[in-house]
Parts: structure tokens; C-alpha cells; sequence
């Protein structure tokens, strides 16, 4: 079987359009433990901790407390036309989007028109900007609401602001699926490169510590209601209560490997070597989850079996019996403490459709710096008999593949390996 | 009664929409297009809510489209201010 040209099967494995596997040349990083991602790189291996009770607004009087906060973001950096438009989630995102294409030294401006694509992962899209009219509805009347809030608090107002500011005119959209969006988004990326995009931006940056989104999170029945920070988000412990959620994400630059090597590209983190998404079974039927799947399908694309994997970024929900299924999805496919397990999300929180990105990044720079970043505020030792987990500080490791797992509420489970250079 | 002034409509449209940096909004921008001055239809829906809510007037659906400089705005702004205030005996309007 041949691709055709700028086509390749959707599953590349073994067939000559394998090479089309994109590679991540970019990459921008908002954090609650840096922003700009060698700060937030620093920040992880060192394993700082950005969860703290919330500052944005009061959230006495809410059954939970702790989030992770950016708390140190200049929306000065931005345009000043763009600040009326943009809520703090849109302007983190903005911000790592420019980073991205700086860190992969190209603009889309100067490429044709079409070449280069947006798709972001969102959960609430604005709600930050959507509840300051909403008041401003409710106390002053309509008169009073921004024509901005047209768009301002739709779930691809990222994709759109970064599209219009970079001049990004091919395929474009937003996924939502909750935590498993950080990957599904690189997913749809990765396809619309396959069919023949030069360049795509990707990935997530999310948040919405408002009262409103508050609300929404802490009705949803996941967040811890503990306020101390260390003993707040603690997956894979049997102390686990739930997590602590979290703003901020990456943005991927995602290149055909030929069009990165044309340009000469300026650095190479890795190449998106493969990744499925499944949908748990009805709740009660009996079934087992669908990230044991996912996991399977993705190493499967990748062309790689269990023994590949070097370390696997966890989904590590917080919550016992997801902790659990994610340990025995691990344990089957690897066999107990197969490979080593980390979740530096311990230390920013779960940022909703950021997360997943993040881990992404995260892996990439692992493979980058051959360094597994550490699970903080847990031992790992409840869990050791089936659990490899890295705690007590980095590890180094030879590191060739990555598996970044994550599970979106309401039955998502993603998958995605990313593979380093030889 | 006051009538808008060329920088009563300069900060209004800082507030209301920013400011683009590579345009001088100090200079002779009188008759320069809105387009020209980075202010694109939103900018300009909402910097009319602003000037309709806070002057008590309505200057229509159509004042983005036609509006397309700001003399254009401010004379159309004006009338509106002038006509309001002759109709309601010059008590309706609100002084700034």
C-alpha cells in the first residue's frame, strides 16, 4: 500500500508514510510554577509546588479552597487592543502561543496562506470573561455587556485570537473533552498534518478560577475538600480526596518532518509517534475503563510494545477508584512496576484541558534532558508493590519513548507516545 | 449641553477596544479610517454602546457601518446629542 502524497493511512505503522509522524519543533508553557518553559522546567525537576488557597477571590464560603494560580502573568506582554477582548485564560493562552513560535523560530505570516493551523483543547472556554458580564448584565443591564462577549467566552476563543494574531488561516477548531482534550487536541493536529498542513499549533491552555467556573468544579464531586496544600492532591495514596484544579497549559508547534527540515528548524523535541482515545463503557455495565485501550491502541500506532515505554506521565486522578483502575490498567499492559510512573501535575494542580498538554511538554523536555520529573507530596510507597512512581526527586533514565495517559470526565481516556531523537 | 470632543472619543475607544501600537492615536487621525486606526466592527459596536449609554442617546444599528471615520462618528454622535437635546428641551441629554 502507497500514501499518497501529503496522505498517509490514519495508523502509520510499518507503512512508508510512517515518516509523516509529526515533530514538535515548538513549544510555550504557562504554569502556576512558572511561566515560559524552562522556568516551569526548572520549577518541576526541582519539584516546587504552585498550590495554594485562592487569591483571585474569596472562596471562603465554597465547599473547596485549594487551586493552582497564576499569579504572576504582565498582560502587558499582549497588545494592548487585545486586552478589552481577552480573559486571563485567553491571554496565558496567547502568550504561550507566541513562545511556541519563537522557541521553533518561525511566523506564520510570512508562510502561505493555508499553511498553518490551530486546534486547541477548552472545557469552559471564558467563563472568567463570560461571569464579568454576566454581572455587569445583572446589575447594570445589557447596555453595559461587551460586544466582546460575543466570542470572548466560546470554547475556540484560543483558537481563534491566536489564529487571527499569527495570521494562521488553515485548519482550525477546539476540542473539548475535558482532561483527555490536551491530547485529543494534539490528535486532530496530527491528522490535519497528514493531510498535507505544514504547521500546526496546539495543545491547551485552560482555567477559569472565577466564582462561576468555581462552582461548576466544585459541583462536579472530583476536588479535595482539604485546604492544607501538601496533604490536598495526592493520587495513588491511599490518603488520596480528590484534586486540586488549576490554570494555565502548553501550546506544541507541530511540523511535517520535511517542512521542519526544509526550514531548517532550529531544535526538534520529539516526534508525536502515536495515539488513540476511547470512551469508557456505560457506567454500571461491568466493563472495564477504556484506558487500558487507549494505552494499547497508542503504543499499537506508534509501532511499539510495552517494553518501549521508558516512562509513562500518569493521568493520576486523585481519586481512589481511578487511581486504582489507572494502576491496574498500567500493571496489565506492563506488568507491576513495568516502568517508571510520574505525575509532576502534583505540583500545578489538574489544569482541565491544559493538562494533558502540559504533561506533553513535560514528557518532551524528559526525553530532551533524559530526567524523569517527580511526583510531589506523595511517597509512592502505598502503591509500590504494583506502582513504580517517581518521588524523592528527579530520576535520570535513558529515555527513548514517553506515554502520556488522561482521562476527561464523563468517559474520555487519551493516550499519546511521544518518541525522542536516536 | 457638551458635545463629544475628538479625545472624548479617543479615550473612549482606548477603553472600550485598546489601542493599536503602531498606530499614534496623538496625531491627525481625524479622518483617518477606523480600519486604518486598527478598529475593526466590534471596536466599534462597542465604543457606540459606550457613547449611547453614557449620552443617553441612540445613534441606530447602521452607525457602525456608516460611521466610518471618527468626524463621521462625532457628527453623527452630535446630531444625535443636538437632537435629543432640542427634542426633550435641552433637559435630557446629560451634561458630562
Amino acid at each position: 500500500m502507497t500514501a499518497e502524497l501529503g496522505r498517509t493511512p490514519e495508523t502509520g505503522t510499518g507503512r512508508p508514510g510512517g515518516s509523516l509522524r509529526p515533530v514538535v519543533t515548538g513549544l510555550g508553557v504557562v504554569t502556576p510554577i512558572g511561566l515560559g518553559t524552562e522556568r516551569y522546567w526548572a520549577a518541576t525537576l526541582r519539584g516546587d509546588s504552585g498550590i495554594g488557597r485562592i487569591t483571585r477571590f474569596d472562596p471562603s464560603g465554597y465547599t473547596s479552597s485549594l487551586a493552582g494560580e497564576i499569579t504572576d502573568f504582565d498582560p502587558a506582554r499582549l497588545p494592548n487592543r487585545l486586552l478589552p477582548q481577552t480573559d486571563l485564560m485567553t491571554r496565558l493562552a496567547l502568550a504561550a502561543a507566541q513562545e511556541a513560535l519563537d522557541d521553533a523560530g518561525t511566523d506564520p505570516r510570512t508562510m502561505p496562506d493555508f499553511a498553518a493551523g490551530v486546534v486547541t483543547a477548552a472545557s469552559a472556554g471564558g467563563f472568567d470573561f463570560g461571569q464579568r458580564e454576566l454581572e455587569a448584565l445583572w446589575s447594570k443591564g445589557g447596555a453595559h455587556v461587551s460586544a466582546y462577549q460575543s466570542f470572548a467566552w466560546f470554547y475556540p476563543v484560543n483558537s481563534g485570537q491566536i489564529s487571527i494574531r499569527h495570521g494562521m488561516r488553515g485548519p482550525s477548531g477546539a476540542l473539548v473533552a475535558e482532561q483527555a482534550g490536551g491530547l485529543d487536541a494534539v490528535a486532530k493536529a496530527r491528522r490535519h498534518i497528514r493531510d498535507g498542513t505544514p504547521l500546526m499549533l496546539t495543545g491547551g491552555v485552560d482555567g477559569s478560577l472565577c466564582p462561576w467556573g468555581w462552582l461548576c468544579m466544585t459541583r462536579s464531586g472530583g476536588l479535595t475538600t482539604r485546604t492544607d496544600p501538601r496533604r490536598a492532591y495526592l493520587p495513588f495514596s491511599p490518603d488520596a480526596s480528590g484534586y486540586v484544579p488549576g490554570e494555565g497549559g502548553a501550546l506544541l508547534v507541530l511540523e511535517d518532518p520535511r517542512a521542519a527540515a526544509e526550514r531548517a528548524a532550529p531544535r526538534i523535541y520529539g516526534q508525536i509517534a502515536g495515539c488513540a482515545s476511547t470512551f469508557d463503557p456505560r457506567p454500571g455495565s461491568g466493563r472495564e475503563p477504556g484506558l487500558r485501550r487507549a494505552l494499547r491502541l497508542a503504543l499499537d500506532d506508534a509501532g511499539i510494545g510495552p517494553a518501549d515505554v521508558d516512562v509513562v506521565f500518569a493521568d493520576a486522578m486523585g481519586i481512589p477508584a481511578l487511581d486504582a483502575a489507572e494502576t491496574q490498567a498500567l500493571a496489565a499492559e506492563f506488568g507491576p512496576c513495568g516502568v517508571p510512573v510520574t505525575a509532576p501535575k502534583t505540583m500545578t494542580g489538574r489544569l482541565l484541558a491544559g493538562g494533558a498538554s502540559l504533561d506533553l511538554a513535560a514528557a518532551l523536555l524528559s526525553l530532551r534532558d533524559q530526567v524523569i520529573p517527580p511526583t510531589v507530596h506523595v511517597d509512592g510507597g502505598d502503591a509500590r508493590d504494583a506502582l513504580d512512581l517517581v518521588v524523592g526527586g528527579p530520576r535520570p533514565a535513558r529515555l527513548r519513548h514517553a506515554l502520556v495517559l488522561a482521562r476527561g470526565r464523563g468517559g474520555f481516556n487519551s493516550a499519546m507516545v511521544v518518541r525522542g531523537r536516536d | 449641553m457638551t458635545l463629544l470632543t475628538l479625545s472624548d472619543l479617543l479615550v473612549l475607544l482606548r477603553e472600550c477596544a485598546g489601542e493599536e501600537e503602531s498606530v499614534d492615536l496623538g496625531g491627525d487621525v481625524e479622518d483617518v479610517p477606523f480600519d486604518a486606526l486598527g478598529y475593526d466592527s466590534l471596536a466599534l459596536l462597542n465604543t457606540v454602546g459606550r457613547i449611547e449609554r453614557d449620552h443617553g442617546i441612540r445613534l441606530g444599528d447602521g452607525a457602525v457601518e456608516k460611521a466610518t471615520t471618527p468626524r463621521a462618528l462625532l457628527e453623527m454622535t452630535n446630531a444625535a446629542l443636538t437632537g435629543a437635546s432640542a427634542s426633550a428641551g435641552g433637559g435630557a441629554a446629560r451634561d458630562k
